[in-house]
């Protein structure tokens, strides 16, 4: 009786601490250190499609000089593994144009990086969520977890990289502003503190609150992003993706990885105990059967 | 010298005795001239050279795998699918050891080398899949234990191994090590133990990989309890798998069964039957209660819907009320269709997760290519083939009498 009591005092001392470290370690969202990041404002009512940041960032990023031409001709566009960020055209509402630009959004608590099993994908502290080749196995879960379709793969390459927008982390390091924004030349886009941005974003949305949309993208999509966005058209109407939930997406999957502690702990007493109980059914069972021949005996 | 000499003389006969089944080489190779040997061969004859020239020329040339869809049917089928049709492994081996159900004894040792085969066959689809397989190492030194992934990956490594460990009683049977075979046996308990324990964590985690596509998986299979059907489903697999191969190897091993001590498997499917109609009525209650907390019912009239309702009403439903019937009216036949369905039920199950319900609002597709199916033909055969291999030489249809000391 002690001693199960002990066991019983032991297991579940495991269990509580074990459940304790992982909800330790599952993020709680957007927290004032995280607005405190840098971010980038894009108001999508002040871009003029020059496509300098496509440029800007190709260059940055070694990669090949985007298509030139007019935006119509080319037809919808997406990032690819030798483009980092593209800009679309669409109808604006009285006529006219506008212009949505697509890159990674650098997430406060990005599912790409929770989802990759050896660290490859990182959120520095500083911001930018960066990949680092050496580690991936190329299992291509990034892919499948990211709400906005940003990770590419090398799929023709014989050691394939995970290629997108690295939020300019090595120009930001010695810094100096993303490329892309150095590069706009119309002012839709604003590198600044995260928080200072959202102010800047309502700022605007307040000052012609019939123009714009009422709502930053990115203030709360999947836990809030590095990139923000204010627009006077549907923001799926410039390529942003509708319907992403608003929970961290690390914590879709804190629930169910708050099992194995559980299983780890219970499973091996109550497995056991059940092989006790089968085993003490067998004795009982088998003492009978020994009882009754030896009546007759 | 005299010992070399007897060492010389006795290593062909265990050659001839233990590989080639007694006879001589010619007799052996002429014996394997059959037609499923021949069909093997052309699968084989396909599949293997694909599978070279995946890693000679990349993911690229020889996948239909897109930006859209990182996941095709190597995952899809070979890991998904491979891995939970492999659950008998634990399911017969904790009914036996742990719960103490001695009538399923005579299947505990096939369901343990199925899953052992169905695992290594996994992992080498696995390997095939991954764009850069030499740093599978990573999982172990760079742990992202964030991810349902990392989760998995050590589960399935650490639950090949158990199962490997498992497979070793009648592997020294085989070769008659006697003192190496009563340890693993005494620790059998223990490995079981730990079968359930990483079962129970990597056959759901399978399905919490899914928890991070919210806006991706349709809503009538995205659940935020989509870990507890995969692993309700997996028990569903386990027991149907065994019903299947218990069938299957009473009929094809026939031969080798002769003059052992005679096993009722009608007896034991109708047994299994009635944990199958169990297990396949809970397992679509909870499907449909996924549905309700989801409110997804008004996709139910879409034509994801009517997927929906085929996976689960035909291939879930169906089979756990003809398990039902057949279990109670003794009716085997019965019961081998129930677990057939319930088999390509779930194989459905996962197909539709990860490719056919996966991206349902993105108008791009994915069909796999024709050597993408080859290869995981070619792992089924490779599977099979393993399997048939070692039960004809093997004590795993039945244990070896000389070592059989208990009870």
């Amino acid at each position: 009786m002690r001693l199960t009591r002990r066991s019983f005092i032991r297991v579940a001392g495991v269990t509580a601490g074990g459940t304790l470290a992982l909800s330790a370690q599952a993020r709680q969202g957007s927290t004032a250190d995280d607005d405190r990041l840098p971010g980038v404002l894009v108001d999508t009512t002040r871009c003029v499609g020059c496509r300098g940041c496509e440029a800007a960032c190709a260059e940055a990023n070694d990669l090949p000089a985007p298509p030139e031409g007019d935006l119509a001709k080319l037809g919808r566009r997406d990032t690819t593994t030798r483009a980092f960020t593209v800009i679309n055209r669409t109808d604006a509402p009285g006529g006219g144009d506008r212009f949505g630009k697509k890159q990674c959004m650098h997430c406060l608590a990005p599912a790409c990086a929770s989802a990759c099993p050896v660290r490859a994908l990182n959120k520095l502290p500083t911001g930018p969520v960066t990949y680092d080749p050496s580690k991936c196995m190329g299992c291509r879960y990034c892919m499948v977890a990211c709400p906005f379709d940003v990770p590419r793969y090398e799929y023709e390459a014989l050691a394939p990289r995970v290629r997108k927008c690295t939020f300019c982390a090595p120009r930001q390091a010695r810094g100096l502003p993303p490329a892309c924004v150095e590069a706009c030349p119309s002012g839709a886009l604003t590198f600044g503190r995260r928080h200072e941005l959202l102010e800047e974003a309502k700022r605007r949305i307040y000052g012609e609150p019939d123009r714009y949309v009422h709502r930053v993208y990115g203030e709360h999509e999947a836990g809030g992003t590095s990139f923000l966005y204010v627009s006077d058209v549907p923001f799926e109407q410039v390529g942003l993706q509708a319907g992403v939930p608003e929970k961290p997406y690390p914590e879709l999957v804190a629930g169910a990885l708050g099992a194995p502690p559980l299983v780890m702990t219970l499973w091996p007493p109550l497995l056991m105990g059940l092989y006790a109980f089968s085993k003490r059914r067998d004795e009982v069972e088998r003492r009978e059967a020994d009882g009754k021949e030896e009546h007759h005996g | 010298m005299d010992s070399a000499r007897t060492a010389a003389l006795e290593q062909p006969s265990f050659f001839r005795e233990k590989i080639l089944l007694g006879m001589s080489l010619p007799d052996y190779l002429r014996s394997l001239l059959t037609p499923w040997n021949a069909v093997a061969a052309v699968i084989l004859a396909i599949g293997v050279p694909c599978l070279i020239y995946r890693f000679a020329a990349g993911l690229g040339a020889s996948t239909n795998l897109s930006q859209a869809y990182p996941w095709g049917l190597w995952i899809g089928f070979d890991m998904m699918t491979g891995v939970v049709l492999a659950a008998g492994g634990f399911t017969i081996g904790a009914s036996v050891q742990l719960l103490g159900l001695k009538e399923f004894h005579a299947i505990e040792r096939p369901a343990i080398l199925t899953a052992f085969v169905g695992y290594v066959m996994a992992v080498v689809g696995l390997l095939a899949d991954l764009g850069r397989p030499w740093n599978i190492v990573m999982a172990v030194v760079n742990a992202g234990s964030a991810s349902a992934l990392f989760e998995i990956a050590w589960c399935v490594m650490c639950y090949t191994t158990v199962l490997l460990l498992e497979f070793t009683v009648p592997f020294f049977e085989w070769l008659g090590w006697r003192r190496i075979h009563t340890v693993m046996k005494k620790a059998l308990l223990a490995l079981t133990v730990l079968s359930v324990m990483f079962s129970t964590m990597h056959q759901s985690a399978l399905g919490s990989l899914f928890l991070l596509a919210p806006t991706k998986l349709h809503p009538l299979w995205y659940s935020p309890f989509i870990f507890i059907f995969f692993f309700i489903s997996a028990i569903l697999a386990g027991i149907s798998m065994v019903i299947v191969e218990c069938a299957i190897s009473h009929k094809v091993f026939a031969r080798r069964l002769e003059g052992q001590p005679h096993v009722d498997a009608d007896r034991l499917t109708i047994g299994l039957g009635k944990a199958g109609a169990i297990v396949a009525f809970a397992y679509f209650f909870l499907k449909m209660q996924g549905v309700v907390d989801g409110h997804a019912w008004g996709y139910l009239l879409t034509g994801y819907g009517a997927l929906f309702l085929v996976e689960t009403v035909g291939f879930v439903l169906v089979p756990s009320l003809l398990y039902a019937y057949g279990a109670r009216h003794e009716k085997v036949r019965l019961v081998k269709l129930a677990a057939a369905m319930t088999i390509a039920g779930i194989v459905f199950n996962r197909l539709n997760v990860s490719v056919f319900a996966f991206n349902w609002q993105n108008p791009a597709r994915y069909w796999p290519s024709w050597m993408e199916v080859s290869v995981s033909l070619a792992l089924v055969t490779v599977g099979v083939l393993a399997f048939r291999w070692i039960v004809n030489r093997m004590p795993i249809l039945f244990e070896d009498p000389a070592f059989s000391n208990h009870e």
